[in-house]
């Protein structure tokens, strides 16, 4: 029964977000508040665990193709669907749920422990629009970063690929050309938005509806990484099903 | 003015508010008081209209909070200032930035015209140097006068404070009751204070409600609260053998 309430809350909490909108003026400088915060300071992160990821993929695609028939560009062909399909946009975001989501929800339960949301709305302020709808704007420049993701996932592994001595540079530049399908970044990208949204909503939910103090913060952060991720991971198969499935 | 009728409310099963019959007056400190879990909180955030009730009504200067349609119920948010227990000044926000926000949020002001607006108020609370400062760099009494700046920025009808001076040093707690009495003498508000400080009933309450399980016990004003033989407000008032003796005095000097 409490799934079904906070199902239900949640989905409340979304139509809530919409109404009274707070003044353009404001809400400007908020999201772009939130762009820096939950985009900008995301891309080191980003940057750094795709680069490594993408190298990693390539050098075990490379250590498990022993046979002699199949062509070594085929290492560069697994490493670019890999990283477009899968990693760039599916497990970049589970470790976004725990960067952003958990700053989302600790920010949020922070202002409902010491009485800010209670102020806003004593002001007769909208508090999930002027809480959560910038988040969930700023947010829609997160597929950016993930495309910055493919990209340097895919330099890391052209990086281990020459430097590791896997295959010939040349080998791996015809396998990240090889079988390009404009489909798979139009998938790809739908889903980032998909989950773009979830990083947004499902952190906040946790965070404003908390209740109790400083402890209760940390756990509300710790079951929004939970709820992200399972939605996030439930989420991905139904899209790649109805996307990608026969 | 506010007049409360009737007021019940529950959480569950447990009935907290059982009928509460009272009014604040314009231009007086009016003060909540009783023993923790009388209901005073509630009774604050049911008057702020954060908590629904089930029965009875609330009339902010003859209209009933209940029937107003939602734009009205947000214009008269508008006008109502709030000074949180715990202050709840925005800590991602300056001193200047927070007593700012509802002149940004209600007001079709020009920057200028905000900023010399901010000035006036911190100036009015004794904080004139402390625009720049982050509220995490304010001690408890400023904090307090910022949240106090903060209410009264929008020049609004109705003050409420819950607990103001709780966590202060007594001469703090001083300051900060006799600026919320003298803004809401110079602009005749509608204050309502929440408090468990019997210095600030003896100081500023001009109206006094005293709550108990859920129900109005007693009302009156610092003078009455004197002279009165309801067991029930003495027990808490004079629980202190320093009132007691104030009490003994004072009775005595007014016979």
């Amino acid at each position: 029964m409490t799934y079904l309430h906070n199902i239900g809350a949640y989905f409340l909490m979304i139509v809530e977000m919409f109404r009274k909108p707070t003044k353009w003026c404001v809400m400007k400088k908020l999201i772009f508040k939130d762009i820096n915060d939950l985009v900008i300071g995301s891309l080191g992160i980003i940057a750094f665990i795709s680069f490594f990821v993408g190298g990693v993929i390539t050098i075990q695609t490379a250590l498990n193709i022993n046979n002699p028939l199949i062509p070594k560009y085929l290492i560069g062909f697994a490493t670019k669907q890999s990283i477009i399909l899968e990693f760039a946009p599916t497990f970049t975001s589970i470790i976004m749920a725990g960067k952003v989501g958990s700053f989302i929800t600790s920010s949020i339960g922070t202002m409902r422990v010491t009485e800010q949301i209670d102020a806003l709305e004593v002001m007769g302020i909208n508090a999930l629009n002027y809480l959560v709808f910038p988040k969930t704007i700023a947010l829609l420049l997160y597929p950016f970063a993930i495309a910055i993701g493919m990209f340097l996932g895919i330099l890391g592994g052209m990086a281990a690929c020459v430097f590791g001595g896997y295959t010939s540079l040349e080998d791996y530049i015809l396998g990240i050309q090889t079988d390009f399908q404009a489909f798979h970044i139009i998938y790809s990208f739908i889903k980032t938005f998909v989950f773009a949204f979830l990083l947004a909503t499902i952190p906040s939910f946790h965070g404003y509806y908390m209740k109790g103090g400083a402890l209760e913060v940390g756990k509300a952060s710790t079951t929004s990484f939970v709820w992200t991720s399972v939605v996030i991971i439930l989420l991905n198969y139904i899209l790649t099903d109805m996307m990608l499935g026969s | 003015m506010i007049e409360v009728k009737n007021l019940h409310k529950s959480f569950s099963d447990i009935e907290i508010l059982k009928g509460i019959n009272t009014s604040f007056e314009k231009g007086k400190t009016n003060l909540i008081i009783g023993q923790s879990g009388s209901g005073k909180t509630v009774f604050l955030k049911c008057l702020l209209g954060l908590f629904d009730y089930e029965e009875g009504s609330i009339a902010y200067d003859g209209k009933v909070f209940s029937q107003l349609t939602e734009d009205d119920k947000r214009n008269l948010r508008a006008k109502i200032g709030m000074v949180f227990q715990g202050s709840a000044l925005f800590d991602s926000m300056t001193i200047a930035e927070n007593v700012m926000f509802p002149l940004q949020m209600f007001t079709n002001q020009g920057k200028s015209e905000m900023e010399d607006r901010v000035d006036f108020v911190l100036k009015r609370v004794n904080l004139d140097e402390a625009h720049n400062k982050m509220p995490s760099e304010a001690s408890g009494g400023m904090q307090k006068r910022v949240a106090i700046a903060r209410a009264i920025v929008n020049n609004p009808k109705y003050l409420f404070c819950d607990e103001p001076n709780s966590g202060l040093d007594p001469k703090t707690a001083i300051v900060i009751d006799n600026l919320i009495q003298e803004i809401t003498d110079e602009y005749q508000i509608t204050t309502v204070i929440n408090s468990h400080d019997m210095n600030s009933v003896m100081e500023i309450g001009e109206k006094i409600v005293f709550l108990k399980d859920g129900l109005k016990a007693w009302e009156g004003s610092k003078e009455t609260i004197f002279k009165t033989d309801n067991e029930v407000v003495t027990d808490f008032v004079y629980s202190s053998n320093l009132f007691k003796k104030v009490r003994k005095m004072y009775l005595e000097e007014n016979k």
